[in-house]
């Protein structure tokens, strides 16, 4: 099957309150999928993994979406480096360490990828988005929209959020 | 043992040294260390910090939404709890494990040995391979899956392809990544077709060259450190697991076996359907995690170690002949009946993968696997017990329903709260051989972790949203005032503050 040129990947777990912005996210870009044909290809996962490195291959472009606990604003929008940090000691690693691996086991440059973050609160197993994390999808879901508009690198650097 | 190190004397008096959370384990552990004047362990505990909360998670649903709904108890073994979820309301709508059809019965053991082939391979490349191929005591900075491919490109390419080649075994049998709705009460719900069939036999050969690669590996680092190794954390303990009728390994089905540690038969093929006659579960006030232990021998002794190591030492065989040759050689370096080492964890791990591998090809290659039969019925009940192998230990799963088809009553015992008194055993045994007397450092607190991370625990199935998982490790006097902490932060970088 041919891979699509943009990837869209968010990580997050629809049961446990906040940590369903991710795949929340996700679920509204599928939507609008249905009504605009894009080059988009959509996954989600609980976590990132070593495996998702594999992921990367042959993209042209790749967001990732994640809930975020930092910081003050709504929302984040960064572009993602490859990064040897410590996120590997866990069973889930961050975005850059993911590209790290890319980079390393393919001996390429990773493509050009971006992090969204949404703000969440709350955590716990079976609770509900809280209230400000409803607001801040909200928001973060209209960034999103022009996000999609351009689907090109130098579009999305001008979009960079700078400071949280 | 050390149980004499779970609660100090003079409590008031020690300083305290917080590891919170334990890395490279999932969700969040904290081990405390009370230390006296002279940096003596008095006391070490392994924390467990979040309440888990999975019965009230579960009670009220109806009981169809199971197999999908107790996936997002972990992110790291969702497919685990998806299958004993699914041997359990397969039981509510009256359909034994004996009249699953068969195609059903073949396509959830090929999506568990997926689910368990890949579980062990991040465990040991992502997880340990770096402890274990640059030393416990290494850099922190080398103690990373980037370090290994670095120096070792092939074996970290390898894990990480087995575990690619693992969440394709689940995409193509359960429809989706994550999230797939694959088992369903009294069965299956899609057939694999040709395809997909052929999809995952193209790379099937490479698995089991890898899977056999890897248990070379392990035994090679395991036997070029005895007796090391064998004396690491290692713990003398009963051993709980399911076993084939015929005694063979069995991950998906079968009946319970214990074994003593001389390797003496305490039960064996027991119904778990019957597990609250003989499994009881104690509560100690210090932390949320419940500690297990077979009741014939009582609280102080009958507490077991669940898992690999516990699978490949109560198994009287392996009915695929490579895991089988290994299982031999396994065994035979230990010189007794069973072998103890906490490290040998690892080595019996791969002896699994190498397993699952070999059980996946044959799989593929039975017609059965093909088969569009897949669903069974019965008459309804009002009570469900699912057990299967998870890749870290026994899960059970029980429901009671009502007349309406919603849950009124849960209970789970997840394979991590079953090692739970074997890793704390394992924790103050470490901290009484390797830290006590000696300055704290970052090296050998990892020793701990090492411990720790050999069982494969998951503590709490956390989230794993940007910044939720620094590393803190605090001292404080004997009043209980700082005098120093460190930070690691989730992108990896320490900090005195």
């Amino acid at each position: 099957m041919p891979v699509k040129p943009v990837l869209v990947f968010a990580c997050g777990n629809l049961s446990r309150g906040d940590d369903a912005l991710g795949p929340l996210m996700l679920e509204a870009i599928e939507r609008q999928q249905e009504q605009q044909a894009q080059p988009l290809e959509l996954l989600c996962d609980f976590q990132l993994q070593i495996e998702h490195a594999l992921d990367l291959q042959q993209r042209v472009l790749v967001l990732f979406i994640d809930a975020c606990v930092a910081g003050a604003s709504p929302f984040g929008f960064t572009e993602l480096s490859p990064a040897k940090d410590n996120s590997y000691t866990t069973h889930a690693m961050s975005p850059a360490a993911v590209l790290a691996v890319y980079q390393t086991i393919t001996k390429q440059a990773p493509p050009p990828c971006f992090l969204l973050t949404i703000k969440g609160e709350t955590f716990g197993l079976g609770e509900k988005l809280s209230p400000a994390a409803e607001q801040n999808l909200a928001a973060a879901a209209g960034f999103v929209n022009g996000l999609l508009v351009d689907l090109t690198t130098s579009a999305w650097r001008k979009l960079i959020i700078t400071s949280a | 043992m050390y149980e004499h190190l779970e609660t100090a004397a003079n409590r008031d008096q020690l300083k305290r040294v917080v590891v919170d959370p334990v890395s490279r384990v999932e969700g969040h552990g904290k081990v405390t260390l009370l230390l006296d004047e002279h940096n003596k362990v008095q006391q070490a505990r392994l924390h467990i910090v979040e309440f888990r909360g999975f019965e009230r998670f579960i009670q009220g649903r109806p009981y169809w939404e199971l197999p999908v709904l107790v996936q997002r108890l972990c992110g790291i073994c969702p497919v685990s709890h998806h299958l004993a979820a699914a041997k359990a309301i397969d039981q509510l709508v009256g359909v034994d494990p004996a009249n699953l059809p068969v195609s059903a019965d073949k396509l959830r053991r090929l999506l568990h040995f997926g689910q368990v082939l890949q579980s062990h391979a991040l465990h040991f490349f992502h997880l340990s391979s770096p402890d274990l191929l640059f030393g416990f005591e290494s850099d922190i900075g080398k103690r990373s899956i980037i370090a290994v491919l670095a120096d070792y490109p092939d074996i970290g390419l390898q894990g990480v392809k087995l575990r690619k080649y693992g969440q394709e075994v689940i995409r193509m049998v359960s429809g989706k990544r994550v999230h797939g709705t694959g088992a369903i009460a009294g069965g299956m719900n899609k057939a694999l077709d040709k395809a997909e069939r052929d999809y995952l036999l193209a790379d099937i050969d490479q698995m089991i060259a890898w899977g056999v690669a890897s248990v070379a590996l392990i035994q090679k680092v395991h036997c070029a450190n005895l007796p090391y190794y064998d004396q690491f954390a290692t713990l003398r303990t009963n051993y709980l697991g399911l076993t084939k009728p015929d005694g063979g390994l069995e991950l998906y089905h079968g009946g319970l076996r214990a074994k003593n540690a001389e390797g003496g038969t305490i039960l064996d093929h027991f119904d778990y359907c019957r597990y609250n006659d003989i499994i009881h579960e104690e509560v100690r006030s210090w932390t949320y995690m419940k500690f297990p232990y077979l009741l014939a021998l009582g609280q102080e002794n009958g507490w077991y170690r669940v898992g690999p190591l516990a699978r490949v030492n109560n198994c009287d065989y392996i009915d695929t002949p490579l895991a089988e040759a290994a299982r031999v050689t396994f065994k035979a370096h230990a010189n007794e009946a069973m072998v103890h080492s906490t490290l040998a964890f690892h080595w019996a791990r791969l002896i699994e993968l190498l397993h699952c591998a070999e059980s996946i090809k044959v799989l593929l290659h039975d017609p059965d696997i093909m088969g569009t039969e897949l669903l069974a019925q019965g008459e309804k009940r009002h009570e469900g017990i699912g057990v299967i192998e998870a890749p870290r230990g026994t899960l059970f799963h029980h429901y009671q329903i009502d007349e309406n088809d919603i849950v009124t009553k849960a209970n789970l015992i997840v394979s991590t709260t079953s090692n739970n008194m074997a890793m704390n055993e394992s924790v103050r045994q470490v901290a009484a051989e390797y830290l006590s007397g000696r300055e704290l450092t970052e090296p050998l607190l990892n020793n701990l972790e090492v411990a720790i991370r050999a069982y494969d625990p998951c503590l709490s199935c956390a989230t794993h949203a940007v910044g939720k998982m620094p590393l803190q490790l605090e001292l404080l006097d004997a009043e209980g005032r700082l005098i120093d902490k460190l930070v690691k932060h989730s992108d990896g970088q320490i900090g005195r503050v």
